[in-house]
């Protein structure tokens, strides 16, 4: 697989894995919509032009790893895994079948993942092991995880921001999809975030926010968090829960829910009228 | 048994020089320990060997699955803390972020049941078999003697999916060999026909001076130590069943969920007969002594010698209800 670093390229990447998206929710019937469109362009920011991973030898120990900590925007990881050429394509459309190896949440076993996950708030303590686990043995790898802004309701969470503070974990950095809505409604109105960058920076945290969706502006912001030392690095990725589908963005409603056939069809023109655009 | 003839320790001290021993032998083991590193005696590995010991403070849930990650990337983690604690507060940490992925992650739980106790019920551990036994990939190991602690965390080390190490605090008396331990292997202390006491932890060493009091009423006790509640070793328990004919469980725990229930789904399935579960029942627990407390709660010798004596009536009645 040929890593893109093109922006435009890219961008036709991330249509194209968003096409793959839809069509395999589309064809399960159930699964997370929302969630999955919204983390595009991170997940193929990570997998093109941040992380060291050898898909021919995926367990080698000195791998940077990606943990999806919200594991129920695995239709998006598992679209980019298999683009990356970790599992055969037509496997995509076996997404919630009760032979596939691609769960309705990722359990291990998948080639390319690195956990399983689906109950929230585990993912960064996991990335904290691993990290603690590289720098004992001396690996100089990176760990990425990304969260979700609902999970950080969790106070697991926040034990791990800890942790990864009070041991300077620099070898992790924590990405949030900072959609703004989680099941019951607006964040703001369900549990309200507040002072979002503050709180991680209070934690000790070098924290940075972005656009989630702009590839120049991820490109910018990870190669500036990349460069910190002694403290573990946030990116506080601003997006839009549905992203790229007019219907779907910006709907709590969209969270849990997959496109029906007539939907599914209406999300894939506009996308194609959105490929052309760019 | 006479008092002071026997070596006294408790199980988390047989932990604690594993852990150590461990530590020397391979130096993929690591340890966490949320906060309570000398009670659960993970002190001595910390000193020997402080860059593989991870601290986390009062955060259970973190450390559960720090350790999954630390197992993901290859290492032998033991997670440290109170049982009430790692498995009430962490449980489902326990399960996704370690038995789902079936990871070699060992959590050793101290100050099981009540025999902590002047803590009371916040700190007694009487629930905590029962909460691990239910989660698909877990191992479960109450040690009954330092010895057996020791062993076991060996042993725990050595398998490939979770285990769950029931530790108490307590001095209780060394009572066996432990060269032959093996986790899920149940082991056979007295023999005897006319009952079986099927124990595991400190439950074992009143067991056996129960059984030979009841010597002298003319009954021959058969003791278990069931120190592997998971994955049980069903053929000694069939055997136990069919060659003696009744069963009296005896733990520190709730009747609900424990070794006891474990052992009457083997019995009920495979060879029904009449069944006494002992155990703490349906109460939290409190504060005392633990003498004062095993007496509170009806767990001493000369209950077991009661329920035993009820037990072998009952087995000789046509109507067993």
């Amino acid at each position: 697989m040929k890593k893109i670093t093109d922006t435009k390229e890219l961008e036709r990447k991330a249509v194209a894995i968003r096409k793959d998206i839809l069509t395999m929710l589309e064809k399960a019937g159930s699964g997370h919509t929302g969630g999955s469109l919204s983390i595009v362009e991170i997940l193929l920011d990570l997998y093109h032009r941040r992380m060291n991973i050898d898909v021919k030898k995926h367990d080698w120990k000195g791998r940077d790893k990606f943990i999806l900590s919200k594991g129920h925007g695995c239709p998006a990881l598992y679209a980019v895994l298999s683009d990356m050429g970790f599992f055969p394509r037509e496997e995509l459309w076996t997404l919630r079948q009760i032979e596939s190896r691609l769960q309705g949440h990722p359990q291990l076993g998948l080639p390319g993942l690195e956990i399983s996950s689906g109950s929230l708030g585990q993912g960064l303590s996991v990335a904290n092991g691993m990290a603690i686990a590289d720098r004992m043995d001396g690996v100089n790898a990176k760990t990425y995880c990304l969260m979700g802004d609902g999970e950080t309701n969790e106070g697991q969470v926040w034990e791990a921001a800890m942790t990864a503070a009070h041991y300077k974990l620099d070898n992790v950095c924590g990405i949030i999809d900072y959609n703004k809505l989680q099941i019951d409604g607006f964040c703001c109105e369900v549990m309200d975030l507040g002072s979002y960058k503050k709180k991680w920076e209070s934690f000790g945290w070098y924290t940075v926010e972005t656009d989630g969706h702009d590839f120049e502006e991820l490109n910018k912001n990870f190669n500036e968090v990349l460069q910190i030392k002694g403290k573990p690095q946030l990116i506080v990725a601003h997006t839009i829960k549905g992203k790229g589908v007019s219907f779907i963005e910006n709907k709590a409603e969209w969270h849990g829910v997959a496109p029906k056939k007539d939907e599914l069809e209406r999300a894939l023109l506009e996308l194609e009228e959105a490929e052309k655009k760019i | 048994m006479a008092e002071g003839a026997v070596k006294k320790e408790a199980t988390r001290d047989g932990f604690g020089k594993a852990l150590l021993d461990l530590g020397g032998q391979n130096k993929d083991v690591v340890a966490l320990s949320a906060d309570l590193t000398e009670s659960v005696r993970a002190h001595w590995f910390k000193e020997k060997y402080p860059e593989r010991f991870v601290s986390h403070g009062v955060a259970e849930q973190d450390m559960i699955s720090t350790a999954a990650g630390l197992a993901l990337s290859g290492k032998i983690p033991f997670a440290c803390t109170f049982g009430v604690f790692a498995t009430g507060r962490a449980w489902d940490q326990i399960r996704i972020s370690v038995a789902y992925m079936n990871l070699n992650v060992n959590i050793a739980g101290s100050h099981g049941g009540i025999s902590v106790g002047e803590d009371g019920a916040t700190h007694q551990a009487l629930e905590e078999i029962a909460l691990m036994r239910v989660i698909p990939n877990m191992t479960v190991v109450v040690p009954s003697d330092s010895e057996e602690a020791y062993a076991a965390t060996k042993h725990a080390a050595g398998i490939p999916g979770p285990v769950y190490l029931r530790l108490g605090r307590a001095k209780v008396p060394t009572l066996s060999d432990s060269s032959d331990f093996e986790i899920g292997k149940a082991k056979v202390l007295t023999e005897g026909d006319d009952i079986s006491i099927i124990a595991c932890g400190h439950l074992v060493a009143k067991a056996m001076e129960a059984a030979y009091q009841l010597k002298s009423k003319n009954i021959q006790a058969r003791v278990i130590n069931l120190h592997t509640p998971k994955p049980i070793d069903r053929e000694a328990i069939i055997k136990a069943a069919r060659e003696t004919g009744a069963l009296l469980t005896v733990e520190e725990h709730t009747i609900y969920g424990g070794m006891g229930s474990a052992v009457a789904e083997v019995v009920s399935e495979e060879c029904p007969v009449p069944i006494k579960m002992m155990g703490i029942r349906d109460v939290f627990g409190r504060s005392g002594s633990p003498d004062e407390l095993f007496k509170h709660f009806g767990l001493n010798e000369e209950h077991i010698i009661e329920e035993a004596v009820k037990l072998v009536e009952r087995k000789g009645k046509k109507s067993r209800c």
